[in-house]
């Protein structure tokens, strides 16, 4: 069968291997900044690509199980890495906007903490992202039991919800790509709920 | 080159470079992107170009651009643009005041506002095929507004003719105003009654005000509107305060008088 036959070929590519894979990004990123080829705003374009890079992380770390459901690939040992490097690139989009884009003017920022709902569900993001960081480890698994764990790694559907949801609120008119975004993060949540409602009727039956 | 006078108006901030100016723009029609402009406006057909003049004024019709310029006098307008979206540049427009093409219409005692209109031919102007506003994008100001000598109706740029993307080959600019306010590729001027309707504000009445003045103490809902990034600074230029009616409140502070800015955003 094709799946197996995937996963057996997956076997011997470990998941350290997307650190450096997701790193190009910004690896291209930085490049870009110094050739001049991000246009005459690159702080926006920075803030933005590294936005949008977590996001693209976050979905795929999303898809992950949902494929496995659907065609039997597992990529399940990757996940922690593209989860991390999720943080990562939301870090980096925060530390834009902190330090290039709104410059440590606090009263802005305590303003925009307050009043903006695109800000506080990017800060709610960010914030949810800490422990999931924190505790992805296997040291953190045993300590907190495999379905505590778990249960804890839910916040991953706070954090792409409030990720998504950030990107629609701050564009202006109705652009195709955050409608993308939300639409596929609220898809593969969805496929979850599906499944796990038909499990819990089918214990109940 | 363009042959133009200096005007008194003009700020002696540096301006941005051509590069920046024509390489950065709002021009929806064009895509939704900044660098879409100018790469998608070099199929616009701006010669012959025609503005139709109507509504209350006593010699409405069909005006040839060419006819529009002749006997009017251009100058170059350093100004100030403060976008909406808190970002700014110094940009030195060429043309003349609106005020000067409204007087030789005949604007007649019960015109209250003036209404503008963009061009709308979609096999040109690729952002109409999409739905991302509802065309054609359309502007307005109060009459007292569209004759305040800040107000120019602009040809060019730099000296030059106006780049497709930045509205060519007539628009409107309100420096005292967000950057939407100033409508691109004009081809028609009416003047009315009524509060016109604007294209922003159609798309949503609570972050588009009509007037849209700029106003560091009235923050769009989604954003605040304290401080401004000026393009081009580099890297690290630190950020600006905005300043109220972005710095021109000398000239129009005094047709606001009475209104609660707050309320009238």
């Amino acid at each position: 069968m094709l799946a197996q036959r995937i996963n057996t070929a997956l076997r011997a590519v470990p998941g350290w291997v997307i650190y450096p894979l997701a790193l190009i990004p910004l690896l291209l990123l930085v490049w870009q900044t110094f050739s001049g080829a991000l246009g005459v705003d690159p702080v926006k374009a920075i803030e933005h690509r590294l936005g949008e890079v977590a996001l693209q992380l976050l979905v795929a770390g999303l898809a992950i199980t949902p494929l496995r459901w659907a065609t039997g690939v597992s990529l399940i040992r990757y996940r922690r890495a593209v989860g991390l490097m999720a943080f990562l690139y939301v870090v980096l989009h925060l530390a834009t906007w902190l330090l290039l884009d709104i410059q440590l003017r606090w009263a802005e920022i305590g303003a925009d903490l307050l009043k903006r709902p695109y800000i506080m569900l990017g800060m709610l993001g960010f914030a949810v992202m800490i422990p999931l960081a924190l505790t992805s480890n296997n040291a953190s698994i045993r300590r907190l039991g495999p379905a505590g764990w778990a249960r804890l790694h839910k916040l991953t559907y706070v954090a792409a919800l409030a990720g998504a949801l950030h990107f629609l609120l701050l564009v202006k008119a109705w652009p195709l790509e955050p409608m993308l975004y939300l639409g596929g993060v609220v898809a593969l949540l969805a496929v979850r709920a599906i499944r796990n409602g038909r499990r819990a009727v089918a214990r109940t039956a | 080159k363009i042959a133009t006078v200096p005007s008194a108006f003009s700020t002696d901030e540096t301006p941005n470079s051509i590069e920046e100016i024509s390489g950065y723009n709002s021009f929806y029609e064009f895509g939704l992107d900044k660098g879409d402009p100018a790469a998608n406006a070099g199929a616009l057909t701006v010669d012959p170009w025609a503005v139709q003049i109507d509504g209350l004024v006593d010699k409405p019709g069909n005006y040839d651009l060419g006819d529009i310029l002749s006997g009017v006098t251009l100058e170059e307008r350093i100004y100030r643009l403060r976008c909406v979206e808190a970002w700014s540049m110094v940009i030195p427009w060429v043309g003349f005041e609106l005020a000067t093409l409204l007087d030789r219409v005949g604007v007649q005692p019960s015109a209250k506002f003036v209404a503008f209109e963009t061009l709308v031919r979609p096999e040109e102007m690729p952002g109409q095929r999409g739905r991302s506003l509802d065309w054609p994008y359309r502007e307005g100001l109060r009459l007292d507004e569209a004759m305040n000598p800040l107000t120019i109706l602009a040809t060019g740029l730099y000296g030059e003719e106006m780049p497709k993307q930045n509205g060519a080959p007539i628009r409107l600019v309100v420096p005292w105003k967000y950057g939407f306010k100033s409508i691109k590729s004009i081809v028609k001027i009416s003047l009315v009654e009524a509060m016109p309707q604007t294209t922003w504000n159609m798309q949503n009445a609570r972050e588009y005000g009509f007037y849209s003045n700029v106003n560091p103490e009235v923050d769009h809902p989604r954003w605040s509107q304290a401080s401004e990034r000026r393009i081009g600074g580099g890297f690290f230029a630190p950020r600006i305060e905005t300043q109220m009616f972005n710095g021109y409140g000398e000239q129009v502070a005094q047709m606001y008088a009475g209104q609660d800015l707050a309320v009238d955003f």
